[in-house]
């Protein structure tokens, strides 16, 4: 057998699997598990992405797992107060909430969504119920031999959501799900898998937040499948503003259906390790996608936002902005890549990334990556990287600003673009508050 | 008020100010000519604090303390205002929120209350017509996209806002069309007072005639080489630099 990076995870994930499947009964022979059993298979004979990686290459996510996790921990039981619970809550948020603790739904604390036109179902529920029902919405866009954490997370994941909208559907609240870990006694690693499927003119939202509490380290592995039909218009926030123990990987998958408009809102603002991946796939003419990001990075934290938009058909317009703010010794990737298919004339696609760095020890690595096929394209992007502007912070403290204000109101008008274009007034002051307090320190 | 003796400063190993003397007292206008690259706007960002050049010798004493020592932040607190040659642009920034924040840390430094909502609009709008700008330029990005005269009637727009103690004005009748000028001449004439004083750096004689000097100063080589009253700028305007630029070189 050839040699396969991050082996010792294979181990420890193989007698998970066999006991997993013990525990199925019933449910052992259903077609997920089918599909569970082959993205198994899969991981276990290429396994993780290795130095070589080029996907993974300023991001050593599997040697990470390795260095600070210890897989065979089975889950640890969930022990914070309420209080802990609310803490995690965006104030002032109206939504329908879902919660997990540990990786796992709760009942208890997550709202029973009673609206007409939406249908929130926690996965475990489905799963148990009929795994029939997921057919054609589980593993439909994530491909797990593209990405070896797709893949651990296909064959382990039993919990998360299922969002169906119904055609026409203008869903008022956003429905949040907030990820709540307890790794004050131990370590902590789930995978979370959100199966989301909009209808033809629905409009709606959704938010996700990550926060984990205690000394140990966790892993999150996220995996997010959203199908956008014809004319639907889906807004999705991730949030993380996770512990400095946190390692979190994600994978989001979209694909549009003509006419559709998808944003994508990804904010990044401690943890570990994080590594975003996002795909959105522009199947018919006439979509929008926009994806968004920031990434506000001090201590040893390392965040990588890998982007892939897929122009397949013509007449459709994507626009990338990423910035990030990067001190201490902490590390940001960026790649971006835009690919405009044959077929895909009268593309419309934009990308930039900036980057301040505000220490010496601070890195970013930032790439963009244009593939275009078509002849008939608009596409441009740019990326920078720079120390904050000096002259204007002179000019600041000329009018009798102390520096390290002076120095926030930069940073901040800088980010400003990416709350500019936040519609929901709670995240915009949630993030508005926890930006001005990082910057002002 | 400002006592300046015997300055020089440097960037890169470059000597630019060579031994600058000047005395400037409460209610009077200075007014420092001379040559391109002579070293006036060296002058005015040394006294505003910008940390590019090393000051290698003399002393600056302001309001009788000193203000080499300050950072530029506090010298704007105890009074110091330069209204800059080249204004910069500050995306996302605009002059109205960092007003607030400037005016209230001038406030608190010296010892008094923070402008509420109410008070700061009020003064706002009283600036604004004594500088005849629009309230929607300063809700803009700062000097981003604006024109020469908009930039430096934003200038002095801040300067009225924050009621400086001394304040140096860089060129800021540079570019200026003839109502620019006269606007930001009638704002400078209009905040002076007994108690503060104002250093003109110019380039011509034109501003003069709209704000008067006491005295005028003839900056050239680093080194203040002639000083007199507002005739010495008469006379600069007729006859150029060159013979100061002889004299200078003869004594040198
Ligand atoms: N940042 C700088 N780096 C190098 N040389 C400078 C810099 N700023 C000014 N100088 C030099 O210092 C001299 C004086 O410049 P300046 O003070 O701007 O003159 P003025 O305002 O009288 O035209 C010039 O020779 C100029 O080239
Ligand atoms: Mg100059």
């Amino acid at each position: 057998m050839e040699k396969i990076a991050g082996q010792t995870i294979v181990d420890s994930l193989t007698s998970q699997f066999e006991s997993f499947e013990k525990s199925l009964n019933g449910q052992g022979k259903s077609a997920v598990h089918a599909i569970r059993k082959s993205a198994f298979e899969t991981l276990s004979n290429h396994g993780f992405p290795g130095p070589k990686s080029e996907a993974y290459k300023f991001t050593n996510f599997t040697k990470a797992i390795e260095k600070n996790l210890d897989l065979d921990s089975s889950s640890p039981t969930f022990g914070l107060d309420a209080q802990l619970i609310s803490a995690s809550e965006i104030a002032g948020l109206n939504a329908h909430k879902i919660v997990f603790l540990n990786g796992i739904y709760s009942e208890e604390h997550s709202d029973e969504v009673e609206v007409q036109g939406i249908k929130v179902t926690s996965l475990a529920k489905a799963l148990k119920a009929d795994s029939k029902s997921l057919e054609g919405i589980f593993n439909t866009q994530a491909n797990f031999e593209k990405d070896a954490f797709v893949a651990m997370n296909t064959a382990f994941a039993q919990h998360g959501v299922v969002i169906e909208v119904e055609a026409n559907a203008v869903i008022e609240k956003p429905v949040v799900l907030y990820f709540i870990g307890d790794c004050t006694k131990s370590q902590l690693t789930y995978n979370i898998r959100n199966l989301v499927v909009a209808g033809k003119f629905s409009q709606f939202t959704v938010i996700e937040k990550f926060d984990t509490i205690g000394e140990h380290a966790s892993l999150t592995n996220a995996v997010n499948e959203f199908s956008v039909a014809e004319n639907a218009h889906v807004q999705y926030y991730k949030i993380e503003n996770d512990s400095g123990k946190a390692y979190h990987i994600s994978n989001t998958h979209a694909s549009q259906a003509a006419n559709s408009n998808f944003t994508a809102n990804t904010y990044a603002l401690n943890g570990a390790m994080v590594r975003n991946n996002l795909n959105i796939k522009l199947e018919s003419e006439g979509c929008e996608a926009y994806m968004n990001g920031l990434y506000l990075l001090d201590g040893k934290t390392h965040v990588d936002n890998h982007t892939i938009v897929d122009h397949m058909k013509p007449n459709c317009y994507s626009n990338e902005l990423y910035k990030g703010i990067m001190d201490g010794s902490s590390k940001g990737v960026f790649n971006g890549k835009i690919f405009v298919r044959q077929d895909a004339q009268q593309t419309n696609a934009f990308q930039s990334n900036k980057n301040i760095l505000l220490s010496d020890k601070a890195t970013v690595n930032t790439k963009p990556q244009l593939e275009i096929w078509a002849d008939d394209v608009k596409c441009s992007h740019g990326c920078t990287t720079g120390q904050l502007d000096q002259e204007a912070l002179f000019y600041l403290q000329s009018r009798g600003i102390q520096k390290d204000k002076a120095r926030a109101i930069l940073l901040t008008a800088f980010a400003s673009d990416l709350l500019e274009n936040v519609s929901n007034e709670a995240i915009k002051i949630y993030l508005g508050e926890i930006i001005a307090q990082r910057l002002e320190k | 008020m400002l006592s300046i003796k015997n300055l020089q400063a440097r960037i890169e190993e470059k000597e630019i100010l060579r031994g600058i003397d000047l005395e400037v007292k409460p209610g009077e206008v200075h007014a420092i000519m001379g040559p391109n690259g002579s070293g006036k706007s060296t002058l005015a960002s040394v006294l505003a604090g910008r940390e590019d050049y090393e000051v290698t010798g003399g002393e600056v004493a302001f309001q009788g303390n000193d203000l080499l020592e300050m950072d530029a932040d506090v010298r704007a607190r105890e009074g110091v205002f330069l209204a800059f040659q080249y204004p910069v642009e500050i995306p996302g920034v605009s002059t109205t929120n960092f007003m607030k924040t400037a005016l209230n840390q001038i406030r608190e430094h010296q010892g008094e209350k923070a402008l509420d909502a109410v008070s700061f609009l009020k003064r706002m709008k009283e600036k604004m017509k004594l500088v005849e700008i629009d309230q929607s330029l300063l809700s803009r990005s700062l000097n981003e996209g604006f024109s020469g005269g908009e930039k430096k009637r934003n200038e002095i727009f801040q300067m009225a806002m924050l009621e400086p103690k001394l304040a140096i004005l860089d060129e800021t009748d540079s570019g200026l069309d003839i109502d620019a000028l006269r606007i930001v001449a009638n704002g400078v004439n209009t905040l002076k007072s007994a108690d503060n004083a104002t250093i003109l750096v110019t380039h011509y004689q034109r501003l003069l005639e709209y704000i008067v000097p006491d005295f005028v100063h003839v900056l050239y080589n680093g080194k203040i080489v002639k000083s007199g009253t507002k005739e010495l700028a008469l006379e600069l305007e007729e006859k150029g630099y060159d013979w100061i630029k002889e004299e200078a070189d003869a004594t040198a």
